[in-house]
């Protein structure tokens, strides 16, 4: 699929799984999608391991935009990345944006071809600073 | 510690070391990080070092800086909070930096790398409350060839010093003024590392 992928990351399995379902409801199967959270010892919490797991199923040749919850998945999202290492990881973008709103708003224009820049852009848009 | 080489340092014992005090200490990391974060600041700090030390004799087994790099790898992938790639960081950026049969001006050298990783890791600073707050006094100790007592007091301190600032990164930050009057989790958990570190040192040297 040529079209930007989406990663969900939550603290918590159940918003990231429901925030997925928001944005299947919104798109289909027109975008790869893939989430995860929990710290995969079934406390609340990320992991790097999962994380990357799901940039993996996520992954499209046009690039993958992360959204996450609070500071922790943001900061294991970026390690993430960089242990993905280039050359994907310059196609794999942490959007500083709500993660529901976010991952639907990023997820739609996704399903319309739009490009990775474009893709974080309109989840930005979401954020106030 | 003494200065000159440190050839004689024993990796099984630092990880050993580093893993009882996590251990030791764990409830009480956990009820700091209640204080003013999420509360799960002991039970993730204690999965990955024990994790370290399932793998103690394949770590031991490698030159020290890839050793470090793996250690720090090891966290990343086993601590499960943001804790988990700023330490992992931390253990990562020395392996990158310092040199196998590394010296007291080699790991001064090595250290400062390390915590400006670490700061770029986590986008912090000096004086936001974070682990950041203890290890910044201890390269200075460092540097100025103070002994492993000095040394560690200096982290203790660092991390009482915590206890007024106002938190400005991390799950503390959201609390404000509010996480005044408590110590930072890291910090503590941060000078727990030291002291275990430097006493192994001081004991092998």
């Amino acid at each position: 699929m040529s079209n930007v992928g989406i990663v969900i990351v939550s603290h918590s399995p159940l918003v990231a799984e429901g925030t997925a379902d928001m944005v299947r409801q919104m798109v289909g199967d027109e975008v790869p999608l893939a989430w995860c959270g929990g710290n995969g010892h079934g406390g609340l919490g990320t992991s790097v391991e999962a994380i990357m797991g799901a940039i993996d199923k996520a992954w499209s040749e046009a690039g993958v935009a992360i959204l996450v919850d609070l500071g922790g998945a943001e900061t294991n999202s970026e390690m993430a990345v960089e242990m993905i290492g280039e050359p994907r990881a310059q196609k794999i973008i942490v959007c500083n944006a709500p993660i529901v709103e976010g991952a639907v708003m990023a997820a739609t224009e996704a399903s319309g071809g739009a490009s990775l820049r474009e893709v974080v852009a309109t989840a930005h848009e979401l954020s106030p600073s | 510690m003494s200065a000159g080489t440190m050839d004689k340092v024993d990796l099984k014992a630092l990880i050993s070391a580093t893993a009882d005090a996590i251990a030791a200490h764990a409830e009480e990391l956990t009820t700091l990080d209640q204080a003013i974060g999420d509360g799960d600041h002991g039970l993730n700090m204690k999965r990955g070092f024990e994790a370290v030390r399932a793998e103690a004799d394949a770590f031991a087994a490698k030159p020290l800086p890839d050793a470090l790099k793996a250690i720090g790898t090891k966290l990343v992938m086993t601590v499960g909070g943001a804790s988990g790639p700023l330490f992992g960081t931390l253990f990562m950026a020395l392996g990158k930096e310092i040199s196998p049969e590394t010296n007291r001006a080699n790991l001064a050298a090595a250290f400062g790398k390390a915590i400006e990783a670490v700061a770029a890791r986590g986008k912090s600073q000096v004086g936001q409350k974070t682990m950041l707050d203890v290890l910044q006094p201890v390269h200075e100790a460092l540097l100025q060839g103070k002994t492993g007592a000095e040394i560690t007091d200096a982290a203790d301190s660092a991390a009482d010093a915590t206890v007024p600032m106002k938190a400005l990164r991390g799950r503390a930050s959201f609390l404000g003024d509010r996480s005044i009057g408590h110590m930072d989790a890291g910090a503590r958990s941060t000078a727990l590392l030291v002291r275990a570190v430097a006493e192994t040192i001081e004991a092998h040297a």
